[in-house]
């Protein structure tokens, strides 16, 4: 089994356990222990808009931190701190980012976080799940998967958060593909779409349902109108917004017509025949379950 | 033998004060003069009420104490905080949730934390304050509880907080709602109670409340303690 530092993030142990726990058994089924940092805190999410904004970044340093810690301790040797949430994900991969480049801001930090047991010395490498599967090679999945997901036509929604700025995101930022690779090896079927990356509204949905409702409702609808049967994403505002507010969508336009969104750990949960007991389909708002019973890939 | 105690300079309120060596700073300020009416306490480091700033000399840090607990030490400036004003919603603990929502509604300030730790600096017990608001804001409310089980509720936290939150005030509904909703239940105190409703120690009770004060003051120190 190979070990890895794992950082889950608030909303992984609230709202969005069933990305969580999908993922821990699907990984697991892949030879993957996904260990979770101890006294992790908040990523540090919402950019912070004012122009000294040091003091934002001490959250995410304080968990790439921890991982140096667990392998000075020698209690881990893999030093990448693995995500699943695509804004933790940008969070700490942006807070690295800038204090590799600005020695001077790493050293304001580790000034202010004193009480640590040692600087942060920036070695910590942030990746994100998908990645490690496609390091992992995805052919490995499909040789592990026994429940393959034939006919599921998916979409993969990669939203901002993967892909953006292109120096942190995981694939190009204009033409991803690394979600319909992975599509491909749980043996579903990728659709070839535009709304991919179109903004979901993100956290107007706090403030401007409006803006949120209007995005989400074009990008079902594109996914929709080239045969998608399902959408997938891996972050959790992402999930919400397309997902939840499918309420508030469905008020607003008479034609729109409900689509389950999953998380992309789900679906290789059920690729894996792990059932549906790990994947916490009551947190999805619009239930996956009849259309994948229909499918025939859960009883 | 004679015995000479050394003194030291100490700044009470900005103003310089000769006081014994091995003092601590309550003892300072009532040496120097003060009568302390609010900001004390106990005198044992266990109430919380003598919250105290001060800076030693040679160092740039603001640092939290106990006046009761903390030793002075020379050329420290000190200042009292008698009390702290920190909002305190009002809520009825049987109509919440123990789950992040409801510190949503009632600590929105729990979620500005940026984990600068300057509440964990502050805390005169070693409390890992920054720790348990982290807690919060993911909804672990029994790690919370856990964390901020020793909080003697002085209010360093708060007054050093740059998000402004009141963590001493949170920390207390979390162990609250701990209590009720979350901790498992004792099913010997069930036991104990019925025990005392049929009468099993009435005996005993009234054999102690006959007892001169000498003798039931000797039991009392002499007795068992039963640890489980």
């Amino acid at each position: 089994m190979k070990r890895i530092p794992y950082y889950p993030g608030c909303t992984l142990k609230t709202s969005a356990k069933n990305l969580e726990n999908s993922a821990i058994a699907s990984a697991k089924a892949l030879g993957i222990e996904m260990v979770e940092i101890p006294d992790w805190v908040c990523c540090g999410v919402v950019a912070s808009l004012t122009s000294d904004d040091l003091m934002r970044h001490i959250a995410p340093v304080r968990n790439m931190l921890r991982v140096e810690q667990m392998c000075k301790r020698g209690e881990i040797e893999d030093s990448r701190l693995l995500t699943l949430c695509s804004m933790c994900f940008n969070t700490l991969q942006r807070s690295n980012f800038r204090m590799r480049e600005n020695p001077e801001d790493l050293e304001s930090i580790n000034n202010i976080m004193y009480l640590e047991a040692g600087d942060y010395g920036g070695t910590t490498e942030v990746v994100h799940l998908l990645q490690i599967l496609d390091e992992m090679g995805f052919e490995k999945i499909t040789e592990k998967i026994t429940n393959p997901l034939k006919g599921l036509k998916v979409a993969s929604y990669y939203g901002c958060m993967l892909t953006r700025p292109k120096d942190i995101g995981i694939d190009t930022p204009e033409n991803p593909t690394i979600m319909e690779r992975f599509t491909e090896a749980i043996g579903s079927e990728p659709i070839d779409w535009q709304a991919h990356s179109l903004c979901c509204g993100s956290y107007h949905t706090v403030n401007n349902i409006e803006i949120v409702v209007k995005l989400a409702y074009e990008i079902i609808k594109n996914a929709k109108n080239h045969g998608a049967e399902a959408i997938i994403t891996s972050c959790p505002l992402c999930a919400f917004n397309l997902d939840d507010r499918q309420k508030d969508i469905a008020e607003k336009y008479i034609d729109f017509e409900p689509m389950p969104v999953l998380y992309f750990t789900q679906l290789m949960a059920i690729a894996l025949g792990l059932g549906e007991e790990v994947c916490g389909f009551d947190q999805n708002y619009t239930d996956p379950r009849p259309l994948l019973r229909k499918k025939g890939l859960l009883k | 033998m004679e015995f000479e105690r050394k003194m030291l300079t100490v700044y009470i309120m900005g103003e310089a004060y000769e006081v014994p060596e091995g003092s601590t700073i309550l003892m300072a300020i009532e040496y120097a003069g003060f009568q302390v009416k609010r900001g004390v306490g106990c005198r044992e480091g266990f109430c919380g009420a003598c919250a105290t700033v001060y800076r030693e000399k040679g160092d740039y840090k603001l640092k939290g104490g106990l006046a009761c607990q903390t030793v002075v030490t020379d050329g420290m400036a000190i200042a009292q905080i008698p009390s702290v004003p920190a909002e305190k919603p009002i809520y009825n603990i049987a109509e919440l949730e123990a789950n992040e929502n409801t510190f949503k509604e009632l600590f929105p300030t729990v979620f500005r934390c940026v984990a600068c730790n300057t509440c964990t600096k502050a805390c005169p017990q070693d409390i890992k304050v920054m720790d348990y608001v982290q807690a919060l804001k993911r909804g672990d409310i029994a790690r919370a509880a856990d964390l901020s089980f020793d909080c003697i509720r002085c209010g360093l936290c708060a007054l050093r907080c740059p998000a402004e939150i009141v963590q001493y005030n949170a920390a207390i509904l979390a162990r609250r709602l701990y209590a009720r909703y979350l901790a498992p239940k004792s099913h010997e105190v069930d036991i104990r109670i019925e025990e005392i409703e049929k009468g099993k120690f009435d005996t005993e009770i009234e054999e102690m409340k006959a007892m001169p004060r000498d003798i039931l003051s000797e039991k009392y120190y002499k007795r068992e303690i039963k640890v489980d």
